[in-house]
């Protein structure tokens, strides 16, 4: 693994990712420019996740016996690990869920559902992922809450005085992308949330986009949720994480039944365990817990700051490069973007060119990207994009944009 | 591998850059709407039925370069056709582009312009993009009134 000090050595990171080695199609070189969508594993974690199956694994928090607590252990270990990376005052405030949908869901369903009332408003923006958007949307309609929209300019950017209007003494929500999936921009998420604390709204953020890029505290933002998933942040899929403020969990009835949640259980009635386990019914992804463990060593190993760098100087070279081919339209240029780059290519649909890349060995995402309300907002069906990682280059900038010639080249003028 | 000309070929670059047939007719006695929420193409089909004969079929589409070229050679195919030919042609073609097992010239004669289609086969995610139009033609004739989609 790279050390903290030097230079970025690209090339040894990438020796760190079987997969990067790939060729696909016979002989193109994979071009992993996906990565928005599920970033790939380093070896350090594919091994911890063997390793577990291999030589620690048993039930969590239950057996007496040597591989339980190994694996309860090892579990604790990554709960620990993840408070430590988000910043968090404690252990019990960190969640494991299936990802930020179950943490999204979470939220909606046990705080919502029970705080939430007939006209009570729920402030998202235009530029959620669906699955910041749905959750809402059911809980609204069993409560009576009502949903209102923070719109975005023509750039991609929250349009703080438009959202800061939305904010009244009915505001009971503000709940926020951190970084736009499909637009790459970097949300004021600290703004945003003093902002809804002063109109006494709880806020959650979602920081699925915001955690591979950069560093996170919770405490600063003073955010009450947060949520991520691992496989975003080059860990397992089915694994992600909900931060809560401890007195908000607290007061929360549980979201699930199950075993694991529960103190005590009679016909009667039962009672339900400490946090964070009331929120934990069933076996957990025990190695995907530990596998993010392993996640979150390498990327803070590598450090958050110089993979941000590294990213975002990918980012200019990208955009550079794309504003070079004249048909490009660039959809989002805010003036703070994580790595995306969400494009049109002039008169081509995106599913054309998503297939052309593809059988050059270029990776990228093609359609609405889950956000059909920002596809609506700047008048598209769908975008082509590409979401760079920590071990994408500038050869990889290159390939894509070659690849887009060719698409050019087929097409005709 | 296939050569991504095999997919893109001349006719299909043409006939969505062209498309023929195009556009909503003044008057039509079938309608149907189809669309992918996989990747947001949307077509719709008018249809005008005289004696169990198509007499006219139009589209309007936004869609990928497959989907509106298979919709306009659609049109162009069963045009002036019987009703029961023109659904022949689209379990023929359906069967072609989703059968696992080789296609041979018999398909490839019978499909007539059609067969420039059949590169989709070796793209999975694709197929969807060019039967949409066929299965939207199916459910105009049927005059469903639910939205057809490829899901």
């Amino acid at each position: 693994m790279n050390s903290t000090n030097g230079a970025y050595d690209v090339e040894r990171i990438r020796a760190d990712f079987p997969i990067l080695a790939s060729t696909v199609y016979d002989d193109h070189k994979l071009v992993y420019l996906d990565n928005g969508a599920s970033a790939q594993k380093p070896k350090a974690v594919i091994e911890s996740i063997s390793h577990t199956y291999e030589a620690e694994y048993a039930n969590v928090h239950r057996g007496v016996h040597y591989m339980s607590q190994k694996a309860t252990e090892a579990m604790e270990g990554a709960r620990e690990k993840a408070r430590d990376f988000l910043g968090a005052a404690e252990e019990r405030e960190i969640i494991f869920v299936r990802g930020a949908t179950e943490g999204i869901n979470l939220v909606a369903s046990s705080w919502g559902g029970s705080l939430l009332g007939p006209g009570d408003e729920i402030v998202l923006t235009v530029m959620e992922h669906h699955s910041n958007i749905v959750p809402w949307q059911l809980i609204a309609e069993r409560t009576g809450a009502v949903i209102r929209v923070a719109p975005i300019d023509d750039t991609g950017d929250l349009i703080m005085d438009e959202f800061e209007k939305l904010l009244g003494p009915r505001t009971k929500m503000v709940a926020v992308t951190h970084v736009s999936n499909a637009l790459g921009t970097v949300v004021d998420v600290t703004a945003i949330i003093r902002m809804a604390h002063d109109h006494g709204a709880v806020t959650l953020i979602d920081g699925c986009q915001a955690v591979p890029h950069m560093a996170v505290d919770v405490q600063a933002l003073d955010a009450d949720f947060y949520v991520f998933s691992g496989h975003k942040l080059y860990g397992p899929s089915g694994i992600g994480v909900l931060y809560g403020k401890s007195d908000l969990l607290d007061a929360m009835p549980p979201y699930q039944g199950g075993g694991e949640m529960i103190n005590t259980v009679s016909f009667e009635g039962s009672t339900w365990a400490e946090l964070p386990f009331k929120f934990e019914a069933g076996t957990p992804h025990i190695a995907g817990a530990i596998g993010l463990d392993a996640a979150i060593d390498y990327v803070t190993g590598i450090g958050l700051e110089r993979i941000a760098a590294h990213e975002s100087e990918l980012l200019n070279y990208a955009t550079q490069r794309l504003r070079e081919i004249n048909s490009v339209r660039l959809i989002g240029t805010a003036p703070d973007k994580a790595a995306i780059v969400s494009f049109e290519l002039d008169g081509i649909h995106p599913h054309d060119v998503g297939t052309i890349l593809d059988r050059e060995g270029v990776a990228v995402r093609t359609g609405h990207h889950c956000a059909q309300p920002v596809m609506d907002r700047f008048d598209v069906a769908a975008t082509v994009r590409a979401s760079f990682g920590l071990y994408n280059t500038r050869d990889e900038v290159d390939a894509l944009v070659a690849s887009l010639r060719r698409v050019q080249e087929i097409f005709g003028p | 591998m296939m050569d991504l000309r095999e997919l893109y070929q001349d006719v299909i670059i043409d006939h969505n850059k062209n498309p023929r047939n195009f556009g909503r007719p003044e008057t039509c006695d079938h309608e149907a709407k189809g669309n992918n929420p996989l990747c947001g193409d949307k077509v719709t089909v008018y249809v005008t039925v005289v004696d169990n004969v198509i007499e006219n079929v139009q589209f309007e589409a936004r869609g990928c370069a497959i989907s509106v070229a298979s919709a306009s050679m659609m049109t162009e195919m069963i045009k002036g056709k019987p009703l029961a030919e023109a659904r022949a042609m689209f379990d023929d073609f359906r069967d072609v582009v989703t059968r696992k097992s080789d296609v041979g010239p018999d398909d490839l004669e019978r499909l007539d312009k059609l067969a420039a289609l059949i590169g989709v086969r070796e793209f999975p995610m694709r197929v969807k993009c060019a039967t949409l139009p066929w299965h939207t033609m199916s459910a105009a004739l049927d005059q469903s009134d639910d939205p057809v989609t490829t899901e």
